[in-house]
C-alpha cells in the first residue's frame, strides 16, 4: 500500500493542472447516477409488467411437430377472444414438458406421451400433468423424387435404419448407397419412429438406429437433404412433407396392402405409422386454459386438416 | 489540500473501480469453471467409465459413449488446420512480405471482415452450396461430411491464423531480410529460409489459437457434418458424417430434463472440451512465453 501511495504523484504529475477537480467530479457523479438508475429501473420494472401480463397470457411450448398447428390455434383463438394472449414456442416435446415441470408454461405440446420419470419430476414440483389428445399425426417415409422405389414394408424400413440393408438395390432400387436421415435423439418423432418402426412395436427389442444415421437438427434439415440427395431416406410428420419429396407406401407386412399416408388412410387406421399428438396442462385446467382446451377439442379441430394433420374422430 | 484531496479521492475511486472490474473477469471465469465442474462431475460417478468412454452415443437409451464425439471433434479440427495452415501462412507471407503497400492496405481490413461473418451464415452456405458439391464431385453418399465441416472451419480459422502469423512475420527484424538478400539469396529464398523459420514459434501460436477457436465452433459444424455419432476409424471416414462434441451439446441441451444423467453427461462433455481447449491454449501461450524468454523473437 505504501508503495502504491508514494508512486501515485509521479504517475500523474500534471493531473491537477490539466483537469479541474470539479469537472471530474461531475463526470463521475453522472456515471454513478446512470449506473444506479439502470440498476433500479431493471429491478423495479420487471415484476409489475409481467404480473399484469400473466393474468391474460397462456404460455404454450413444446413439440416442433405440433408448433405450426399450435400457432394456428392460438392465432384463431386470439381473433375470437382478443382479451386472451397466447404465446407459442417450439423446441421439442422434451423442452415443452421440462418447461411445464418447471412451471414456466401452462400447456406443453408433445408428440409422445410423458415418460414416467418426467411425471415423477412434475409431481416432485407439486404439478400433476393432465393429458389431452388433440390431433393425430402420421409419419411419412420420404425419398428423393428420382428414387424408383415406391413402397416398403415396416420390416424393410427397420432393416434399412438399423444398417442391415445398405444399398437401394437390396430393396428393389438402383445400385446406390442408402443415406439415413433422422431427427435429433430428443425429438418425439425419433422416439416414436424407433419404437414403432425400427423395433416394430416390440418393447423388449434391443434394436437402435445405425450409428451411420445423420441426426438433423430440424425438419427443414431433413427435407433439404432429401430434396438434394438421391441416396437419402428420411422420415417426418405428414404435416412437414413438402411436394418436392416423394412419400413411400408402407405395409405392415408384405402380405398386407401398401398404403400411402393421407388424412383418409390415417383416419381409417389403414396407414400403419400414425400416432396421437398431446397437450399437457399443469394440473386440471381451469379458467382461461380450460376454455382454450375446450375450444381446441371442439371448434379448433376444423383447423387440423388445413395443416396436414388428422383431426380426432 | 482541498483540491489535491479531491483529486486523490477520485483517483482512488476510479482505480478501485477498474481494479474490481479487472478482477471480476477472473472471478467470472472461475465461477463458470466451478459451475461446469459442479454440473459435469456427477457424470463420472453416475455412468460407469466403460460406458462413458465407449463407442456408442445413444443418450435416450443410457448409452453415453463419448469416444466417437471426441474423435469426431479431433478429426474435423485437425483436418481444418491441415487445410488452413498452408493457406494462412501463404496469405500472411504475401500480405507482409510480397504485396505492395496499397494492396496491403486493402487486404488487411478485408481479412478482418472475414472474421465478422456469422457462423450460422457460413453453416447455411456450407449446407446449400458446399455439401452438394462435395457429394457430386467426390462421390460421397452424402455431402454432410467431416470434410465439409473441416472446409468451413478452415475458412473460419483463417482470419485469426493470418493476422497472428502476420504479426509474427512483422516481428522479424529487417536486418534478417537484409542479411539474406546481401548473401545473394533471392526474395523467395529469403522468405522461406530466413524469415518464415525465424517467425516459426509465432506461427505455431497462430495455429494453436485458431485451433482453439475451431474446436469450440458449434453452429456451422452442426449444420454441415451430418451429426452421426459413428467411430471415425478408417480413412474414408473423412467423407462420412461425424458428430462433434460441441454439436452434441448444442443439439441436445435444449431438450434434456434438468438434473438427469443425460444432462450431467452433456456437461461432462463440456468438461472434456474445456480441458482440450485449455491444453491447446496453454501450448499456445507457452510458446509465446518461450519467445519472450529468449529475448523478443522466435
Amino acid at each position: 500500500m505504501a508503495v502504491f501511495l508514494s508512486r501515485r504523484p509521479s504517475r500523474f504529475p500534471t493531473l491537477p493542472h490539466t483537469v479541474s477537480g470539479s469537472t471530474k467530479h461531475l463526470v463521475l457523479n453522472a456515471l454513478l447516477f446512470g449506473l444506479v438508475w439502470l440498476l433500479v429501473s431493471c429491478g423495479a420494472q420487471q415484476p409489475t409488467s409481467s404480473d399484469s401480463a400473466a393474468a391474460r397470457t397462456i404460455e404454450n411450448k413444446g413439440s416442433d411437430t405440433l408448433v405450426n398447428l399450435a400457432l394456428a390455434w392460438a392465432e384463431e383463438y386470439m381473433q375470437l377472444y382478443p382479451e386472451v394472449r397466447i404465446s407459442v414456442t417450439g423446441g421439442g416435446s422434451g423442452t415443452g414438458i421440462a418447461a411445464m415441470i418447471n412451471g414456466t408454461v401452462n400447456i406443453a405440446n408433445a408428440s409422445r406421451s410423458m415418460k414416467p420419470e418426467e411425471i415423477n419430476a412434475a409431481e416432485e414440483n407439486g404439478i400433476s400433468p393432465v393429458e389431452f389428445v388433440v390431433a393425430r399425426d402420421a409419419i411419412a417415409v420420404v425419398v428423393h423424387p428420382s428414387n424408383p422405389v415406391q413402397r416398403l414394408t415396416l420390416q424393410q424400413i427397420s432393416d434399412i435404419y438399423t444398417g442391415k440393408v445398405t444399398t437401394w438395390r437390396q430393396v428393389g432400387g438402383e445400385d446406390r448407397p442408402i443415406v439415413l436421415l433422422s431427427r435429433e435423439s430428443n425429438s418425439g418423432t425419433y422416439v416414436y419412429f424407433l419404437e414403432n418402426v425400427i423395433r416394430l412395436g416390440d418393447k423388449k427389442s434391443p434394436l437402435l438406429f445405425s450409428p451411420d444415421t445423420l441426426l438433423m437438427p430440424s425438419s427443414e434439415g431433413i427435407s433439404a437433404e432429401v430434396r438434394h440427395n438421391p441416396n437419402a431416406i428420411g422420415y417426418d410428420g405428414l404435416g412437414y412433407v413438402t411436394p418436392d419429396q416423394k412419400m413411400l407406401a408402407v405395409a405392415r407386412v408384405s402380405a398386407r396392402p401398401y398404403v400411402l399416408p393421407s388424412v383418409d388412410t390415417v383416419n381409417d387406421g389403414s396407414y400403419p405409422v400414425s400416432r396421437p399428438l398431446y397437450m399437457y396442462t399443469a394440473g386440471e385446467p381451469s379458467g382461461r386454459v380450460k376454455a382454450y382446451m375446450d375450444w381446441i377439442l371442439s371448434a379448433g379441430q376444423s383447423l387440423v386438416l388445413e395443416l396436414g394433420f388428422v383431426p380426432l374422430r | 489540500m482541498d483540491r489535491l484531496g479531491r483529486v486523490r479521492w477520485t483517483e482512488f475511486a476510479v482505480e478501485t473501480l477498474i481494479r474490481v472490474l479487472g478482477f471480476s473477469t477472473i472471478g467470472f471465469v472461475a465461477l463458470i469453471f466451478l459451475f461446469l465442474l459442479q454440473q459435469g462431475l456427477p457424470t463420472f460417478f453416475e455412468i460407469p467409465l466403460g460406458n462413458l468412454f465407449g463407442t456408442r452415443w445413444y443418450p435416450t437409451f443410457d448409452l453415453f459413449g463419448t469416444l466417437p464425439l471426441v474423435l469426431g471433434s479431433a478429426m474435423v479440427t485437425i483436418l481444418a488446420m491441415a487445410i488452413a495452415l498452408p493457406l494462412g501462412v501463404a496469405t500472411a507471407v504475401f500480405v507482409r512480405e510480397v504485396a505492395p503497400d496499397w494492396a496491403r492496405e486493402i487486404l488487411k481490413p478485408m481479412i478482418e471482415v472475414l472474421a465478422g461473418i456469422p457462423s450460422v451464415v457460413l453453416g447455411f452456405f456450407g449446407m446449400t452450396v458446399i455439401a452438394p458439391l462435395v457429394r457430386e464431385s467426390l462421390g460421397a453418399p452424402t455431402g454432410l461430411t467431416a470434410f465439409t465441416g473441416a472446409l468451413i472451419l478452415a475458412y473460419m480459422a483463417l482470419p485469426t491464423l493470418i493476422s497472428v502469423a502476420e504479426d509474427a512475420l512483422d516481428a522479424v527484424p529487417k536486418s534478417y531480410r537484409d542479411a539474406g538478400l546481401a548473401m545473394g539469396a533471392t526474395q523467395w529464398q529469403t522468405i522461406w529460409q530466413v524469415v518464415v523459420p525465424a517467425a516459426r514459434s509465432g506461427i505455431v501460436t497462430a495455429v494453436m489459437l485458431s485451433m482453439g477457436r475451431a474446436i469450440g465452433e458449434t453452429m456451422a459444424v452442426m449444420m454441415v457434418t451430418g451429426n452421426a455419432a459413428r467411430m471415425p476409424l478408417s480413412l474414408d471416414s473423412l467423407f462420412r458424417p461425424v458428430r462433434t462434441m460441441t454439436a452434441t451439446i448444442a443439439a441436445e441441451m435444449g431438450e434434456v430434463a434438468q438434473g438427469s444423467t443425460h444432462y450431467h453427461a452433456l456437461f461432462g462433455i463440456g468438461i472434456i472440451l474445456f480441458l482440450l481447449t485449455f491444453i491447446i491454449n496453454l501450448t499456445a501461450s507457452s510458446t509465446i512465453f518461450k519467445k519472450r524468454h529468449r529475448g523478443g523473437l522466435r
